[in-house]
């Protein structure tokens, strides 16, 4: 019988740590599947996060770096300066990224480093239980926000695509969402023109991708599915932020 | 190559792109700009990238890709830089990545000043990052040794994929002396086979890491470092004995107050005080070989630092209680004078008549 479906060369068949539910296996599948058919997978390199997705490194199907908190777009920095025929990306949560690592993902964008990075946010630190993330909505109950996020406290959520979209040098900004089947084609779509961004030499991508996380949240993946439409879609409108194609 | 009159930090800039670091990730600090600014002029006219990355975390983390991406590579900075590098420094030690680091160390802690001291001992030889793990540590007291050792810091990390830093105190930044520098026979390196170049379909991922969840392959890895370093301890301790025989007083000291200390123990001997000197030139590994082979008539080691008393600690370790261990130095970038150090081996000296 012919195959008609397999999983990508893009991923290794380690089984992932990811809990049920999660959309990281959905968005490390679309990333994958851009770098197999980009034809790009082997002259890949990847920078790892601290968070939910640290163990990327064994499930991306190419060499990977595993990097400190927040600073893999300095790492990729360092990769892609040495060996600027290879696509280096980094894969990166809010925590590492909206948080610990704002400095090094301004700056990345600042100097339009061609590389990509695929971040991640679910609104909440995962891996270290579920503690609020600068991304975490108003009013959202986390552990270190029991009585829901208060803006007048801590400030109001960060909006990482808009805030990268006003820098020059971040050449391609979209915000994706995995919540439904054409999201994740969306999704997909947006992948690949980021790595295309890169292919063609021309900056820094970025693909913002709205994520849930059903055991920090306190849901089951349907209710986590749904909670990311009706809460994180409205404070962090999906859409191109930043497209070369449509500035010129 | 002929001797040329070079400036210390451009010295260490010259004498990295000769040993094949085209890589230069940095932030300027005082004292040691000078060096950033060279390797910016220099590294593209060699095909090579300078970078002035947005903080020194951020650079210390471009070496790390760098390292791992299998290219001689380096950074530099002073004192409350290199204490922003630690997290950098330590997962390097730990994904086992080779890099040179260049401390030009002023004085502290916090801001501190902009004067020469050499107060980052502990930082340098008891690792200011978490996790056992070491630097191999160059302390040259001149600029010929400097960019000797620069060279050698990059053979010596290829070697032994371990992170290698030249600490130098301000002076050896900003002064200026002759230097030749030399290429090094290199032929004894294994192959980078473990570096991030693309698979290009013809092997298994590579991943450079630090992370070992499971406790027993954590310790695993703790172990193999622990070997790795064990040998460094063992082939590269490094230091120069200065007239140890008959002494009766032995200074300890490095870098630039090491030529200080051998004013002084000129100026001793017309006083007819005879007076040696042991210059630790690795500050890890220690050379605690060097303490062995003291004079039996050698009864008072007299350490000198531009601190307020770090090494001492090595010395009194390697010294297991055998002869009094003394202390002198000054601070804050403040320079010990011979006539210091002279007054204090009188002390001793006539304390013990």
């Amino acid at each position: 019988m012919p195959i008609v479906f397999q999983k990508t060369r893009g991923l290794t068949d380690n089984e992932t740590h990811y809990c049920p539910g999660c959309t990281h296996g959905i968005i490390h599948r679309l990333v994958g599947e851009v770098l197999e058919e980009l034809g790009v997978l082997d002259q890949a390199i990847g920078v790892a996060p601290v968070g939910c997705s640290v163990l990327a490194y064994n499930y991306f199907n190419c060499d990977m770096h595993e990097a400190a908190h927040g600073r893999a777009p300095a790492v990729a920095t360092g990769i892609k300066r040495v060996r600027p025929e290879n696509i280096v990306f980094t894969y990166q949560g809010d925590g590492d990224l909206a948080s610990i690592g704002t400095a090094e993902i301004v700056h990345a964008a600042h100097r339009s480093e061609n590389i990509t990075t695929i971040f991640v946010n679910n609104a909440i630190y995962g891996m270290t239980g579920g503690q609020m993330a600068p991304t975490s909505l108003p009013g959202q109950r986390t552990t270190t926000s029991p009585y829901g996020r208060d803006p007048k406290q801590v400030g109001f959520p960060i909006r990482i695509a808009e805030m990268l979209a006003t820098i020059p040098g971040a050449t391609y900004v979209e915000r994706v969402a995995v919540d439904t089947p054409g999201n994740v084609r969306k999704a997909k779509a947006a992948i690949k023109r980021a790595f295309e961004t890169q292919i063609k030499g021309e900056g820094f991508a970025i693909v913002e991708v709205l994520s849930t996380c059903p055991t920090n949240w306190g849901m089951d993946a349907p209710t986590a599915l749904n909670w990311l439409r009706e809460n994180m879609i409205p404070y962090y409108p999906i859409g191109k932020y930043r497209d070369p194609a449509e500035e010129e | 190559m002929a001797k040329v009159l070079m400036k210390g930090n451009e010295a260490i800039g010259a004498a990295a792109i000769n040993a094949g670091c085209k890589y230069f990730f940095g932030y300027p600090i005082t004292p040691q700009s000078e060096l950033p600014e060279y390797m910016s002029r220099e590294l593209p006219k060699h095909g090579g990238v300078f970078l002035q990355a947005e903080s020194e975390v951020a650079a210390i983390n471009m070496v790390y890709g760098a390292a791992g991406s299998g290219v001689r590579v380096m950074t530099s900075s002073s004192s409350p830089g290199i204490a922003l590098k630690q997290e950098g420094i330590s997962y390097i030690a730990g994904a086992e990545l080779p890099c040179v680091i260049v401390n030009i160390v002023r004085g502290g802690p916090g801001l501190g000043g902009i004067q020469p001291a050499q107060s980052d001992y502990f930082q340098a030889t008891r690792g200011g990052g978490n996790g056992d793990y070491r630097l191999i540590v160059y302390a040259p007291s001149n600029l010929q040794e400097l960019v000797d050792f620069m060279q050698l810091a990059f053979h010596k990390a290829d070697y032994y994929r371990n992170p290698v830093m030249v600490m130098g105190d301000g002076m050896i930044g900003q002064m200026m002396e002759p230097v030749e520098i030399k290429k090094m026979d290199e032929d004894n390196l294994p192959e980078k086979d473990w570096a991030t170049t693309g698979t290009g379909g013809k092997r298994k991922p590579n991943i450079i890491n630090s992370l070992y969840l499971a406790p027993d392959v954590l310790e695993d890895h703790n172990e193999h470092l622990e070997r790795k370093y064990k040998t460094i301890e063992e082939n590269e301790q490094r230091y120069e004995n200065h007239q140890l025989e008959d002494a009766e007083v032995v200074i300890v000291a490095y870098g630039t107050t090491a030529r200080i200390a051998k004013t002084a123990i000129e100026n001793l001997e017309k006083k007819g005080i005879k007076a040696g000197m042991i210059r630790p030139i690795t500050l890890w590994p220690f050379p605690e070989v060097a303490f062995k082979e003291l004079d039996e008539k050698t009864k008072d080691l007299l350490v000198v630092e531009m601190s307020m008393g770090q090494m001492i600690d090595d010395v009194k370790i390697v010294n297991e209680g055998k002869r009094d261990v003394h202390f002198v130095g000054r601070s804050g970038g403040m320079i010990p004078t011979p006539q210091l150090i002279e007054d204090a081996v009188m002390k001793i000296v006539e304390g013990r008549k």
